[in-house]
């Protein structure tokens, strides 16, 4: 690995970053390691009612209560489907959302990697062209001819944003 | 700054802003009664407090502020000045004015000059008070201080001295019952050698509540007399209604003494000043005492002790007069038997016991599959042991609710002052205690009900007049429990809600039509309708339509409910019952589409059993005994496909006056649950309050039953539409 940036002392951090990398409804995706806490295998779901389906009710994480995401589901396609290799991968809350901070768990098809990615090989997400809302992408990580989508963590996990879609989920409810 | 020195900062600002609150309750009781001394005295003290500790952590501004302040409060107590109206508003305003020096405090800020004016200001205002209301100066006190009379010892074998002593407290009635307590004492002289006499003046209160016609005094006297008991007690005879008198002979023994000591009113009195006033010791031996107890090694002896080596007094004397300070020093100190613990440590330990709450719950479940009778009564007894503790730990996070009314006095005094109105505020039940986590929350709607009341509840002046009513208004907030809740009321005696104002007002809202027919409490609820203000203007207090709808919001927030009652011309009593905790409950627990919900235990009234095969469809009303029960299909309602079995329950559930049938799958019986919140991504959800973690470790779902309610109404199709209520065979 090459540092680009000229401070040598940090450039390495810089440089590259961890990614965890899964799949969701067939495709790869890519989350930086930094808020994520632990991987859980699937199980044990209480379902909450009246709400959208991209959140697949709550888990009791060693006592807590945790909410869980369907990304499938949260990037507007049908809820996934649970196998035996499906797992819930818990992120601490955003330190950045102005409000409303909390640990959540999202639901992955299956978990590959931790991987090292070099800042060189991520391009920035193209204007369209892909299956998932543009704000959600941090961009484009090209890993031996495949891509692998790069998640812009704070836009995908946003809670006030998760929040005001199911509130109007349940007005149409009501 | 580092950083024990801010959290002696945030303990500084914590105690000082509770001093405020003193010093303004104060204020306001001497507003009502200027010459309650005891109330000044608090005003002083709470003001001192916080000048000594602003000077010990530099706070200049603080006590320099508060400095100019006390002299004012000082001047009051020593009767330089009077207290009066102009100077109660100023001095109330100073209180903000602390508090704002505070706030700049706390936030490490030095005042800027806007505030350092604004104090000055006030300083010298409350200085330039007029010095011609002052009363004359202090006379000089009727009997001058003792003179030291050196007098003998008396000889060993006799035990006492060797005169009579008299301790007489005359009645605060005697001088306006024409009697000279002076005269009484002239007339002793005629007895024999008055040897001494101590005027006590201990009674005597700050000259603001000094009333020239009432007795205070008191006198120690010792005479040498050889005349009878008879004769010395006759000289008070006639005033013997008015006073209280004590006579010990010549040569008394120490028992008697110890008597005495315990029979005087006064408190508070060095050992020594005891004994100097009951004639058994003189100055000079106390004085010699207390050298002797300076020279000697700290602490190895005390007065009394050495008193008695030194064979001035005796021991049994001593002994009741330390009985009497020890006394006087536990009284002291109960008060200060409080510990401050900061509330997140107190969130952890309740959460812990939540946890322990699970797992006990989780040892039981165990033990029945297990079928151990052995270990059964062993999670039993932790059970119980961890009920106990929860109890105790949400006892921890009590707190009266006294602490919150005690603002109230100032807003209702400042609102009615400014709308023209006088008003009385009755604070009932304040010693009533809760969840810290409700009353702040609480604090909001109150305020929002105490101004309703004042503003729209208490007739003008005119108008009361005109009504027939006195012309100070009343306003009552009171505080009980009741079962596990805890009922607030905000009363007045204003002239209740308009019924037809509030309709038309509805209406034009556009929120009822025009024919609709409201009963008392539709109509009254209708007040909380966002928009609607009976109000034709909008003022500083209110009128813009949006505090009720604000305070029900909150009510609900907290799991409380809100009820209004109202008949014209009779005032408007607002009722809000509360949860005496937010944290554990107790549950009833249900199934329902393979999830577990819980419904609060005291929201439960009755179990049903229904036969879901005897019908086609559930109905939507139930006959209950001939009454009819709407019916809420558990599964329908929240979505979660259709009922399993062809066995169901019915849970009807109370909510304040309103009762339905929950149809549930299965019934799992009582769980206390400790109840976690659903977090921000729920927020909206209102039927669920919260979730909870059962034995299993399943997560159960804590419905929200008045919301549940406000839902499934908001669904309901028009009662027209619904079929006949089904009959219904109580199981």
């Amino acid at each position: 690995m090459q540092a680009l940036k000229p401070s040598a002392g940090d450039s390495a951090a810089r440089a590259s970053r961890q990614y965890l990398t899964f799949t969701v409804a067939g495709e790869a995706y890519a989350f930086g390691i930094a808020r994520i806490r632990e991987i859980i295998e699937y199980g044990r779901l209480t379902p909450i009612p009246l709400m959208p389906a991209f959140v697949r009710g709550v888990i009791n994480l060693r006592g807590r209560v945790l909410p869980v995401i369907d990304l499938a589901a949260r990037f507007g396609g049908p809820p996934g489907e649970t196998t035996r290799r499906s797992c819930i991968v818990v992120v601490e809350a955003d330190a950045d959302a102005d409000r409303g901070g909390t640990d959540l768990g999202f639901v992955v098809d299956t978990v590959s990697e931790v991987l090292e990615i070099p800042l060189e090989r991520i391009e920035p997400p193209p204007a369209f062209g892909q299956h998932i809302r543009p704000d959600f992408i941090e961009g484009m990580a090209r890993l031996d001819e495949r891509f692998v989508v790069i998640l812009d963590e704070h836009r995908v996990l946003s809670i006030p944003e998760m929040a005001q879609l199911s509130r109007l989920t349940q007005g149409a409810a009501a | 700054m580092n950083l024990p020195l801010q959290a002696v900062m945030q303990t500084f600002c914590i105690e000082a802003r509770e001093r405020i609150a003193e010093l303004e309750a104060g204020l306001l009781t001497l507003e009502q009664a200027p010459s309650d001394t005891e109330a000044l005295s608090a005003v002083f003290r709470a003001a001192h407090t916080i000048k000594g500790s602003a000077g010990m952590l530099g706070l200049d501004a603080v006590s320099a502020f508060t400095h100019g302040f006390e002299d004012v409060l000082d001047a009051l107590r020593t009767g330089a000045r009077r207290f009066e109206h102009r100077l109660g508003e100023l001095l109330l305003l100073a209180a903000d004015h602390l508090a704002l020096l505070l706030d700049a405090a706390e936030a490490g800020e030095v005042p800027d000059a806007a505030l350092q004016a604004a104090g000055t200001a006030l300083l010298q205002a409350l200085h330039e008070e007029p010095q011609a209301s002052a009363v004359p100066a202090l006379p000089p006190p009727l009997a001058p201080a003792p003179m030291p009379v050196e007098r003998e010892r008396p000889a060993a074998e006799t035990g006492g001295p060797e005169f009579w002593h008299l301790s007489v407290r005359f009645g605060p009635d005697a001088l306006r019952n024409g009697f000279d307590p002076l005269g009484c004492l002239r007339y002793l002289h005629t007895l024999g050698r008055v040897l001494r006499v101590v005027t006590l003046t201990d009674a005597l209160p700050d000259w603001a509540g000094f009333d020239a016609e009432t007795c205070f005094l008191g006198f120690e006297i010792d005479l040498d007399s050889s005349h009878e008991r008879e004769t010395i007690a006759a000289t008070f005879e006639f005033v013997a209604d008015d006073c209280t008198l004590h006579i010990l002979p010549p040569n008394s023994q120490a028992a008697q003494y110890l008597d005495l000591i315990r029979a005087l009113p006064e408190d508070d009195l060095s050992i020594g000043e005891i004994l100097v006033r009951s004639g058994c010791l003189s100055r000079i031996e106390l004085e010699q005492g207390l050298r002797a107890q300076a020279q000697a090694a700290a602490g190895s002896k005390r007065l009394g002790e050495l008193l008695v080596d030194r064979h001035c007094v005796d021991a049994d004397v001593v002994r009741a007069a330390l009985e009497r300070q020890a006394h006087g020093r536990t009284r002291r100190t109960a008060e200060a038997h409080t510990l401050r613990v900061q509330a997140p440590r107190l969130d952890e330990l309740i959460e812990r016991i939540g946890e322990l709450v699970t797992v006990g719950a989780g040892a039981t479940l165990l033990a029945r599959e297990l079928g151990l009778p052995a270990l059964d009564e062993l999670a039993t007894t932790l059970n119980r042991l961890v009920s106990g503790i929860r109890d105790n730990a949400l006892q921890l996070r009590m707190v009266p609710i006294g602490e919150t009314f005690a603002r109230f006095p100032r807003v209702v005094r400042d609102l009615g002052q400014e709308l023209g109105k006088d008003i009385d505020l009755e604070l009932c039940g304040e010693d009533t205690e809760l969840d810290k986590a409700i009353v702040e929350p609480l604090v909001d709607p109150l305020m929002h009900l105490v101004r309703n009341a004042v503003d729209h509840g208490i007739e003008p002046l005119a108008v009361r007049r005109a009504r027939g009513k006195p012309g100070v208004g009343r306003v009552r907030l009171s505080a009980r429990h009741e079962g596990a809740n805890m009922l607030i009321e905000v009363a007045d005696d204003g002239g209740g809600l308009d019924g037809e104002r509030i309709r038309s007002k509805a209406v034009a809202a556009g929120l009822i039509g025009a024919g609709e027919h409201l009963d008392a409490q539709g109509l009254a609820r209708l007040i909380f309708a966002p928009g609607l203000s009976t109000r034709d203007t909008v003022t500083d207090v209110s009128g813009r339509g949006v505090g009720l709808e604000v305070v029900q919001r909150n009510i609900e927030a907290l799991r409380g409910s809100i009820e209004i009652e109202s008949e014209s011309g009779a005032g408007t009593p607002v009722r809000l019952r509360l949860p005496l905790t937010l944290a554990i409950i107790d549950g009833f627990l249900i199934r329902c589409a393979g999830t577990s919900f819980v419904l609060p235990l005291d929201q439960v009234e009755e179990c049903l059993d229904f036969d879901v095969a005897a019908l086609h469809a559930p109905p939507r009303q139930l006959d209950l005994r001939g009454r009819p029960l709407p019916l809420i299909r558990l599964h329908e309602f929240f979505g979660l496909g259709t009922p399993c079995g062809r066995r169901a329950s019915v849970v009807v559930v109370r909510c304040g006056e309103r009762r339905a049938g929950l149809l549930v799958d299965e019934l799992l019986g009582e769980f206390q649950t400790v109840i976690k919140p659903l977090g921000p991504l729920f927020e909206h959800l209102r039927a669920l309050g919260g979730t909870t973690i059962l034995g299993s470790g399943e997560v159960a779902l804590i419905v929200d039953v008045p919301a549940l309610f406000a839902l499934a109404a908001a669904r309901t199709p028009p009662a027209s539409s619904l079929p006949a209520p089904a009959k219904l065979a109580c199981a």
